[in-house]
């Protein structure tokens, strides 16, 4: 008999199962730029290995929250599910992107310009 | 002796981690149809890896139902590309690259969200593809900017001709790139930045 073939597709464990069955994360703050890092000396026990993942993943420096979801390979709804849960539980902490009252700030754009100029 | 310490020195901050100097973090949407060059577009102008994210887009209330198997199955799969670019010690700017879906979706709603602007890439062979991105981008008051990419072969067009066709406002920019060089590519987001302070009421003093 041949056994059966292992199964290497990361895709095999369904989103849903991921985020204990929710589909929506428990704050809907979340920006997809918004910069995610561990919180140091927070105990492990009981989470979910896609949330050690999670944590793992922003130990060593800061990510935003959809290069969390592109190293992880998890969609970005289901990855703003297990944050919003790790930042609950203490266990991430989320910076906001950029006050909003900034976004359309001379500043900021003059800014970037220059940034983009003088990089390229 | 040939030993290998028994532990290596501390390894300088992994690159594929924003620096800890940075407190701003802004995005730029590169949208337009398929095949046009927006996952070219975001690879040749980041600093990481570019990264990919696929939403499964299912009929509301369905999605605990496996559909695996069933010939008309009610799912779509959404990708998404994107890349980060350091601008300076505190400010990072993240390009997001989707295709334009006729269905506006909770991965749309997010990536508008606090955008800066949008760089809508066209191909002069197929510039009607565009209309459906510019109309959504329009309805939710996003800025944008055009720009051609211009692919071997396909044809030119003098720019009055372009801008009819899209039937683009005098002001809308509209410029050239190459989506495979970097220079080509950030002159276009600076045409598009240029455009965004001519609507930003200029700080006083």
């Amino acid at each position: 008999m041949t056994p059966p073939r292992p199964r290497h597709d990361r895709g095999l464990v369904r989103p849903y199962v991921v985020t204990e069955g929710r589909a929506h994360p428990t704050r809907n703050t979340l920006d997809l730029v918004a910069l995610v890092t561990a919180v140091p000396d927070r105990p492990l026990n009981g989470l979910s290995p896609e949330k050690r993942r999670a944590i793992e993943l922003c130990r060593p420096g800061a990510l935003s929250v959809a290069e969390m979801a592109g190293h992880l390979a998890l969609p970005m709804s289901v990855t703003k599910v297990l944050l919003s849960d790790l930042v609950d539980s203490g266990h991430v902490h989320v910076r906001p992107p950029v006050p909003k009252a900034q976004l359309a700030d001379a500043r900021l754009l003059q800014e970037v310009l220059d940034g983009l100029r003088s990089r390229f | 002796m040939g030993s290998a310490p028994v532990s290596d020195p501390v390894d300088p901050i992994d690159p594929i981690y924003v620096s800890d100097t940075v407190t701003t973090a802004i995005k730029i949407l590169v949208v337009g149809h398929f095949a046009v060059g927006k996952t070219t577009f975001v690879g040749t102008l980041s600093e990481i890896r570019p990264l990919r994210t696929e939403e499964t887009m299912t009929q509301a209330g369905e999605f605990v139902d496996d559909l695996t198997g069933i010939p008309d199955k009610t799912t779509t799969t959404v990708a998404m590309d994107f890349g980060r670019l350091t601008l300076n010690e505190s400010l990072v700017l993240y390009l997001f690259g989707a295709p334009g879906q006729k269905r506006f979706t909770q991965l749309w709603q997010d990536m508008l969200n606090g955008a800066l602007g949008a760089l809508v890439l066209t191909d002069t062979r197929r510039l009607d593809q565009s209309f459906d991105i510019m109309g959504l981008l329009e309805e939710h008051g996003m800025p944008y900017a055009v720009a051609v990419n211009q692919f071997d072969g396909a044809p030119m067009f003098p720019e009055a001709e372009i801008r009819e066709a899209l039937d683009l406002l005098p002001e809308t920019p509209l410029v050239t790139c190459d989506a495979r060089e970097a220079t080509s590519g950030a002159g276009a987001l600076i045409s598009l930045i240029e455009y965004l302070q001519t609507r930003t009421p200029q700080e006083q003093g």
